[in-house]
């Protein structure tokens, strides 16, 4: 049962932080139908960000707490920035091409970001400090469930939900989900489309700048090359969730997470991947459009 | 009109861009012609190897050893009169690149290359070299059929085989007191390879056993679920086959979870990087690498040079490269030609003396009296275990 648990636990985590990745992915498909390949590449730089930030302020010696905060707010900061400018630069001046053209651009922007992120820092492995403290009452759980891998959890499920209300309640919600049923339309009613398309990049980065932050602490090491295989692993999971639904790449997020533990676990650590994409091939021809994914009515 | 603007500047930009690309394609072009004309004063010593990537670590310090082993030699006079000149191709450690980068060699006429770095590398240049008559040396790629299997007769090493590391890491183990081991690795050529020798080697022995044997996925988010598999198969050690990036993070993992038991591991991880990376955890872990020559003369002067060229410590297999490199030019010498033939059987029948101490290749490639010792994290330090 311990052992369940553990799974369960790790399972969680790794769900968690592919959430907070494939909820970019999800909402720039659901307002643009466009996969922006260059997004897990902002995760990385939001790691990155975060280790400069983290660096100064142990240098310049701040208390523990405020480190992980200012260097999260920093990394959220610049994360949303460069989300912002790959719209401008690759995408916008794209969207009334053929739907292959903006696709290319994203995998080339996803590419310039790595090389110029090893270029200028490093292509070696670097020491990421642990930002998140031991929590006192947690000691006896250290086994199954440590301190960081609580606060992942807990900050993507208290993100899950601030994003649901804001969709849900807010004008620029409504903006945006009347620019995903129909750009023309929602630009004939008044709303500005390309505000709404930029806050929905900046929105994106940011939770996958808070993901980056957070996984980097906890596993203690980044390189320029993390964003390539996260970035995969969450689109996979927005894909399996049903692309373009934010609820959907939640639970395809945990759904896939928890696959790969379960099947690291019980099976072999050998056949991780195996295991995951075969959910995501089976899912597929039994459900073309994803776990929660809605049909798309063809016009006639 | 922004839009206009926009195009003209990327096609500026382009422009720019091809530019460059031409006067560079100028000057390589200028450069063959003359080594064309010089062939004849000039010999060419090819190293191939991870120069950028996640692995440089342990390439770049064999360029350095084939600079200042060719400084050596060019200053007593070179090679049979002919001046050495080092000419490096970076394959990042992959097998792709390596294939091109062994074209590469093939098409510059180069007839000596230090390398490749990593087995898998390795592996896949050596046919284009067999076919062209090159001979290597790799100073650190340590899968056995790279020698044993007998395909490839003009490859050498100066470092020894797995085998024989993963030999002396379950030996080690055993002196420790483990009895339930697991065996984790990368799935890769090198680390899956080394580890399959480790769980061959328990299970020959008695009262000693393989508790786990899995591969990781290199690259992946995290690792835990491997940690809590580790944990619950009851194993009181852990033997690692693979790189330092996958190693700090499963030590990290285990630590963290307070899985306090032994973790040893491969000359993959006997790097500086490990413990920059690991930090703390790394503390008590042990690794195999190349035996330490330190009090030998030549070894000791190859470092100094080293600290006078570049200002700082040669890295990992560094002694190894050098002495790879003195073999191949003092072969060309012995040969008394590049011709082929005559260089492997030089490199077969007399001694050369290098940092690795007095060296020949047995019939098989490897080089006879070079082995491993274990080390041990102490203090933020690679200390060898007497």
């Amino acid at each position: 049962m311990d052992y369940f648990l553990e799974l369960l636990f790790g399972g969680l985590t790794r769900g968690s932080i592919y959430a907070l990745i494939a909820l970019g992915y999800t909402m720039v498909y659901g307002i643009i139908e466009l996969i922006n390949f260059a997004h897990g590449e902002i995760y990385m730089i939001g790691a990155f960000t975060g280790l400069i930030v983290a660096g100064l302020l142990t240098m310049l010696g701040f208390p523990g707490y405020s480190i992980l905060i200012i260097a999260m707010i920093c990394a959220v900061i610049w994360a949303a920035a460069y989300g912002y400018t790959i719209e401008k630069v690759a995408y916008k001046p794209l969207r009334g091409a053929p739907r292959l053209s903006p696709l290319i651009s994203a995998i080339g922007m996803s590419i310039f970001l790595q090389n110029y992120v090893m270029l200028s820092q490093t292509s070696d492995f670097l020491p990421f400090p642990e930002l998140i403290p031991e929590f006192e009452f947690m000691k006896g759980m250290g086994s199954m469930l440590s301190s960081s891998e609580m606060v992942i959890v807990v900050t993507t499920i208290m993100v899950c939900i601030g994003l649901t209300l804001f969709i849900k309640y807010t004008k620029l919600g409504k903006a945006m989900r009347a620019t995903a049923q129909n750009r023309k339309m929602a630009m004939l009613v008044g709303i500005n489309v390309d505000m709404v398309i930029s806050a929905t990049f900046v929105i994106g980065s940011s939770l996958a700048a808070v993901g980056g932050v957070l996984i980097a602490s906890h596993i203690g090491q980044i390189n320029y090359f993390i964003g390539f295989i996260a970035g995969i692993k969450a689109f996979t999971a927005a894909v399996l969730g049903g692309i373009g639904s934010i609820p959907g790449a939640m639970l395809g997020a945990l759904v896939l997470g928890l696959t790969e533990a379960f099947a690291t676990g019980y099976v072999s650590s050998d056949y991780e991947d195996v295991f995951a994409f075969c959910l995501l091939v089976l899912i597929l021809i039994f459900r073309p459009s994803g776990i929660m994914g809605k049909e798309k009515v063809q016009k006639v | 009109m922004r839009k206009l603007s926009l195009i003209a500047l990327s096609l500026v930009m382009a422009f720019m861009l091809a530019a460059c690309g031409g006067e560079e394609r100028k000057k390589d072009n200028e450069a063959d012609v003359e080594t064309g004309e010089a062939t004849a004063e000039k010999i060419v010593l090819g190293v191939a190897g991870a120069h950028s990537g996640d692995l440089a670590s342990y390439g770049l310090p064999t360029v350095n050893a084939a600079k200042l082993a060719a400084a050596k030699i060019n200053a007593a006079g070179g090679v049979n009169g002919a001046m050495v000149e080092v000419v490096a191709q970076d394959d990042q450690c992959k097998p792709e690149l390596a294939t091109n980068a062994a074209t590469k060699m093939v098409s510059d006429d180069v007839k000596i290359v230090l390398g490749h770095i990593c087995s898998g590398a390795t592996k896949s240049a050596l046919p284009i070299y067999l076919e062209s008559e090159i001979v290597v040396i790799s100073p650190s790629a340590t899968n056995p059929p790279l020698t044993q299997s007998g395909e490839y007769p003009n490859f050498f090493r100066t470092i020894a085989p797995d085998d024989a590391q993963a030999a002396l890491e379950v030996a080690f183990a055993k002196g420790l007191g483990l009895k339930n081991i697991a065996v984790i690795h990368d799935k890769g050529d090198y680390g899956k390879g080394f580890a399959s020798f480790c769980k061959q080697f328990i299970e020959q022995e008695d009262g000693i056993n393989v508790a786990l044997f899995e591969g990781v996925t290199p690259g992946a988010v995290d690792y835990s679920a491997v940690v809590q598999k580790i944990k619950s198969s009851g194993a009181d050690g852990v033997i690692f086959g693979g790189y330092h990036p996958e190693a700090s993070k499963i030590v990290t993992g285990m630590r963290k979870k307070g899985l306090e038991i032994p973790f040893l591991s491969d000359d993959g991880v006997k790097d500086d990087t490990f413990i920059k990376v690991a930090g703390k955890y790394a503390e008590g872990v042990y690794a195999t690498g190349p035996m330490d020559f330190s009090s030998n003369a030549l070894f000791q002067e190859a470092v100094e040079a080293h600290k006078k060229e570049f200002g700082s410590d040669p890295g990992p297999f560094f002694p190894e490269a050098y002495s790879a490199a003195l073999a191949l030019m003092k072969a060309v010498e012995n040969a008394g030609s590049t011709d082929y033939a005559k260089i492997v059987d030089a490199l077969r029948t007399k001694y050369v003396d290098t940092p690795v101490g007095k060296i020949k290749f047995d019939a098989k490639g490897d080089a006879e009296g070079v082995g491993f010792a274990i080390y041990q994290v102490k203090d933020g330090k690679y200390v060898e275990v007497k």
